[in-house]
């Protein structure tokens, strides 16, 4: 069990390492080095920057210096908590991003939880009444939950909004709350904004999952243990929640993992299209504008949010997962 | 039950032929092969189907309507539809051009337009419908036109083309990687397989979207429309070849303990043999539903990336740069018809997912 | 002969799939007698666990009880009553605390997801109306019973960790937990090793003895019958074809099937180097179900074309019931 953690704790390691190594790629693949875009951008707004201050930018970002020497002198500063500047914003990159990235969390959240939420009672339902109109409904908005790209969703839902309700539907704020500081208000009119955007976000994921489930509690059910739950006597319900579906919880909890990088992905998209004040837009803007520092902190931030996503999904497999437990003893 | 002739045909037939024969009872799953082939008929035919110059824009034709295709003039079979007419408006002053219910302007078929070439081979200005006697800025716009007045059909068409042969693109390299990194990892095993298999957890714990995006705004501006298209193909494969590497390895790993296998190695045959010649056909079907269901995930991708302005670029034509024009909601109200986009997405997804749902079965009824 | 404790008439299960209805049982009848072993022996799929499953009313979709009766005289005493007739909700309180049923394979007929505990002391509490405390400390002597070493320690072990022969062990005692009088073994030995089996079979045996329990022992083992039953039922084809007492049917087989079948045991006696009689053909599938009587396709004593026209009815012998009209009841 202790292995089991230890090996998923590790590959978070590398994984992380990897997109760290991808991040500070993508900080450095437009041509040129981003301390001569630096000055030149800073010179075109009318605050030019000294030879001296410009050497001494070079000095510390180590440029000229193999690739592998600026990577380590940029994690360093990471590890410092120092996510360096961003160049349209003029501001540290950890100020810009600001309250993003937790509302980038927060949806991909909900979302996974009304993925869950959905998916098993109605992966469930349509298992155990196979072939009924249920079954075959729910098999139909799973298809299209499948075709339909969530950022097309997002657009269809948003043009209906304004067609039937004359209403926009975007953002996570109410106007007048946007700019108010953190409290009760502000949190409950964030709760009232969060249901759609995060329903739209969840609902590719949940048509795969209810399908996983579906096809596995079919298995299950065929399985001699649960005659041998109703020869005990149980009522049917009892035998198929404490039986079946335990057994069928376990293929579909080790796509969790999976899905939340997913859902983080999905994110992005539909905050653009809905315009949701999560790290989505602010990453599409730094990219077109090659405002390499904010890009790349943003890559960073999402990719170790969803290692630790994963991680804390492997440790809820484990512990529903009693063989998986007593293997690695 | 089976007379005898039926048991010799089941027992002479391929692996593939079994595969097929199961197939055609899937009835959802062939009609999606028949749509699936229709698509792709339009791909190659995009410039013979599309009714103007998809790139041609022109200001008189900004944002018409979806014009229908009227068939009788007078009784009589005449197909036709209606000009195009500039209006003063009243108020500003402004020249307006909307549909002149006036004046007819009839179809013809295999009409001449704008010149096109056939995958290079020859060069025509034949196209499906055409226009008799039309005057500028007529056309026929099924489907409207959008900003720029450039006609929605005509750019569909060609953007199919693009999305859907960038999804086979990136298939094939991702069947490259995905067969050779699952077959080595199988092959091998030991701390090469360990090594890939991480690998493939590594790549499948990243959030794809913000990666591609970054190695997407990473290409240089000044790269042609076609070394843009080949880039973002890569830059999807190389996060999409995880599944097919483990559908390849899986395969791979179980046939090596069937007896047939035992029975060719115990024959001498060496390994190659073995692996081409004998396991590569058993499990031909499975690659081919894994790439079916693989497919409709790269047409996606390219979709998503073009959308948010960071994969193809205009002149480019695919779907994700026509629904980039639907984006915001004003544009969407002025006109509505930008959507219409979305339903060939829409629909050659699910035709791929039921195809690859349908192989999938076929290929391994007990899987 | 006392009253049987379960009397089973024409019972009848239909499959209902996509292609076709299969008739899996097809007018079973038998009777089941306190403290004595009634063995159901037969070919593989001749119908005889459906007709296990079809007595408690478990059959798995798409397959259903479609008729018949089953008698049973229940724990309280009083007259039999038809379970067939009874109501899910009321068949509940038979399943379990009347009428048990150990299976076949003992790996997949538990949850690998519940300790064998967990798995025991639901069926307790929910009959008895124990605590949990009272329901483990039964389900450490139940396993004590049954001969699990170290039951305390057991009691938290998750079935995979066990060996095939406890497992079994412990499905044994998870169906004596709620006190039934009627045990239902359908093969509860053929995934086990000789050894094993032995030991299992002995177990059965000294439990009928210690609480006069009934048994319907399902196998297609002649040497497990000829060991454990009292009464042995043939079945083919869903039907009962040749029912009596143990020691009189292996002495004078009535039915041409039964015959067939004892011909096949291996023996010590049999002459070395000699090949072993097998019944011609094979059970035919269920949708292509033979015209009259069922076995006639195979039949080395076909008496001509009767067998093929109608079905012969049960017909009573000095030492049972038989169905052939080699014994009588040709129209």
């Amino acid at each position: 069990m202790i292995a089991f953690v230890i090996r998923r704790l590790l590959l978070g390691l590398v994984t992380v390492w990897l997109i760290s190594v991808l991040s500070f790629a993508i900080i450095q693949l437009p041509p040129g080095d981003f301390v001569s875009a630096y000055i030149a951008q800073q010179a075109a707004s009318g605050s030019p920057v000294s030879a001296e201050a410009a050497d001494a930018m070079r000095q510390e970002y180590g440029l000229g210096r193999p690739f592998y020497v600026q990577y380590g002198k940029w994690l360093g500063r990471i590890l410092h908590g120092n996510l360096g500047e961003s160049m349209e914003w003029r501001r540290p990159v950890s100020e810009v991003i600001g309250d993003r990235i937790w509302l980038t969390l927060l949806l991909s959240f909900a979302a996974l939880v009304i993925t869950w939420g959905l998916a098993l009672p109605i992966g469930i339902y349509s298992a155990v009444r196979q072939y009924s109109w249920g079954d075959y409904l729910f098999t139909l908005v799973g298809f299209i939950g499948i075709a339909v790209p969530n950022f097309l969703l997002a657009l269809i839902v948003m043009y209906f909004a304004f067609r039937l309700f004359g209403a926009s539907v975007g953002g996570l704020f109410s106007s007048e709350m946007m700019l108010a500081p953190w409290g009760w208000p502000k949190f409950w009119d964030l709760m009232k904004h969060l249901p759609l955007p995060a329903i739209i976000l969840a609902l590719g994921g949940t048509a795969q999952l209810i399908r996983i489930m579906r096809a596995n509690l079919l298995d299950e059910l065929r399985r001699p243990y649960v005659v041998t739950a109703r020869a005990k006597g149980l009522s049917e319900t009892k035998v198929i929640l404490k039986y079946p579906v335990r057994a069928a919880l376990n293929p579909f909890a080790s796509n969790i993992a999976y899905l939340f990088p997913y859902l983080v992905s999905g994110s992005i998209i539909i905050s653009i299209v809905l315009g949701l004040p999560t790290v989505g837009p602010l990453l599409v803007k730094a990219l077109v504008a090659q405002d390499m520092f904010l890009a790349g902190a943003i890559v960073l931030l999402l990719g170790v949010m969803t290692v630790i996503g994963t991680f804390i999904s492997d440790l809820v497999l484990m512990w529903v997962e009693p063989r998986l437990r007593h293997q690695m003893d | 039950m089976a007379t005898p002739t039926d048991a010799d045909k089941f027992a002479v037939a391929t692996q593939l032929q079994l595969t097929w024969w199961r197939f055609r009872r899937h009835k959802l799953a062939m009609v999606s092969l028949v749509v699936v082939v229709l698509f792709y008929l339009v791909a190659l035919g995009a410039d013979f189907l599309a009714t103007s110059d998809p790139h041609a824009s022109d200001a008189r034709t900004s944002y018409i309507a979806p014009q229908p295709i009227h068939f009788f003039d007078d009784g009589a079979f005449r197909p036709f539809v209606y000009g195009i007419k500039g209006v003063r408006d009243v108020k500003t002053f402004k020249l307006v051009y909307t549909v002149d219910t006036g004046r007819k302007v009839h179809l013809e078929l295999f009409g001449r337009g704008y010149t096109w070439s056939f995958l290079g081979l020859f060069e025509t200005d034949i196209h499906l419908l055409g226009l008799r006697d039309a005057q500028r800025g007529d056309g026929i716009f099924l489907l409207g036109t959008d900003q720029l007045g450039r006609d929605l059909w005509s750019r569909l068409m060609v953007a199919t083309r693009v999305s859907l042969t960038i999804g086979l693109v990136g298939v094939t390299v991702s069947l490259f990687l995905g067969v050779l990194l699952g077959g080595i990892s199988a092959v091998y095993g030991g701390v090469v397989d360990t090594v890939i298999q991480r690998l493939i957890e590594v790549i499948r714990s990243m959030p794809t979207i913000p990666l591609w995006l970054g190695l997407a705004a990473a290409l240089p501006n000044d790269w042609s429309v076609m070394q843009i298209y080949f880039a973002i193909t890569v830059i999807i494969s190389l996060l999409a070849w995880t599944d097919l590497a483990r559908v390849v390895r899986g395969k791979f790993l179980s046939l090596r303990e069937e007896d047939f296998v035992m029975a060719a190695e115990l024959a001498g045959a060496s390994q190659g043999r073995i692996i081409f010649r004998h396991m590569l056909p058993s499990f031909a079907s499975h690659i081919i539903a894994a790439v079916s269901l693989a497919l409709p995930a790269m047409i996606i991708s390219e979709t998503s990336l073009s959308f948010l302005g960071l994969g193809l670029r205009p002149p480019a034509i695919s779907w994700g740069i026509l629904l980039q024009d639907a984006q915001n909601i004003q544009t969407l109200a002025l006109a509505p018809w930008l959507l219409v986009s979305a339903i060939p997405v829409i629909v050659v997804i699910l035709a791929f997912n039921f195809l690859g749902d349908g192989l999938r079965d076929a290929a391994d009824p007990y899987g | 002969m006392a009253e049987p404790i379960l009397k089973v008439r024409n019972l009848q299960t239909r499959f209902f799939g996509t292609e076709g209805i299969v008739r899996a049982v097809d007018g079973v009848d038998f009777d089941v007698f306190e403290g004595r072993t009634l063995g159901v022996v037969g070919e593989s799929g001749c119908g005889k666990s459906v007709t296990a499953r079809s007595i408690l009313r478990i059959v798995d979709r798409p397959g259903r009880v479609v008729g018949g009766e089953v008698w049973l005289k229940r724990a309280g005493g009083g007259p039999a009553v038809d379970i067939a007739k009874f109501t899910e909700a009321q068949m509940r309180d038979i399943r379990g605390p009347e009428i048990a049923l150990v299976f076949q394979e003992p790996m997949a007929s538990f949850s690998q997801h519940y300790t064998i505990g967990n798995q025991i002391v639901e069926g307790i509490r929910l009959h008895m109306g124990l605590d949990a405390p009272a329901a483990r400390k039964r389900a450490i002597e139940l396993l004590d019973m049954v001969g699990v070493p170290q039951p305390a320690r057991r009691v938290d072990d998750y079935p995979f960790q066990l060996s095939g022969g406890l497992r079994q062990r412990v499905m044994i005692a998870m169906a004596l937990a709620c006190d039934p009088r009627i045990l239902i073994a359908d093969e509860p030995t053929t995934a086990l090793d000789v050894t094993t089996q032995a030991q299992i079979l002995d177990l059965l045996r000294s439990l009928q003895a210690e609480r006069g329990l009934a048994i319907i022992l399902i196998t297609h083992d002649m040497g497990v019958i000829a060991e454990m039953a009292h009464d042995v039922s043939v079945m083919y084809l869903g039907r009962a074809v040749e029912s009596g007492p143990v020691a009189e049917m292996f002495a004078r087989p009535q039915h041409p099937y039964t015959r067939a079948l004892l011909r096949s045991i291996p023996t010590v006696m049999a002459k070395p180097r000699t090949r072993l009689p097998t019944i011609a053909g094979s059970i035919p599938h269920p949708f292509n179900r033979p015209a009259g009587c069922a076995y006639n396709p195979r039949c080395a004593e076909i008496m001509g074309e009767i067998c093929g026209q109608a079905e012969p009815p049960q017909v009573d012998t000095p030492q049972g019931h038989v169905r052939c009209f080699l014994h009588g009841g040709a129209p």
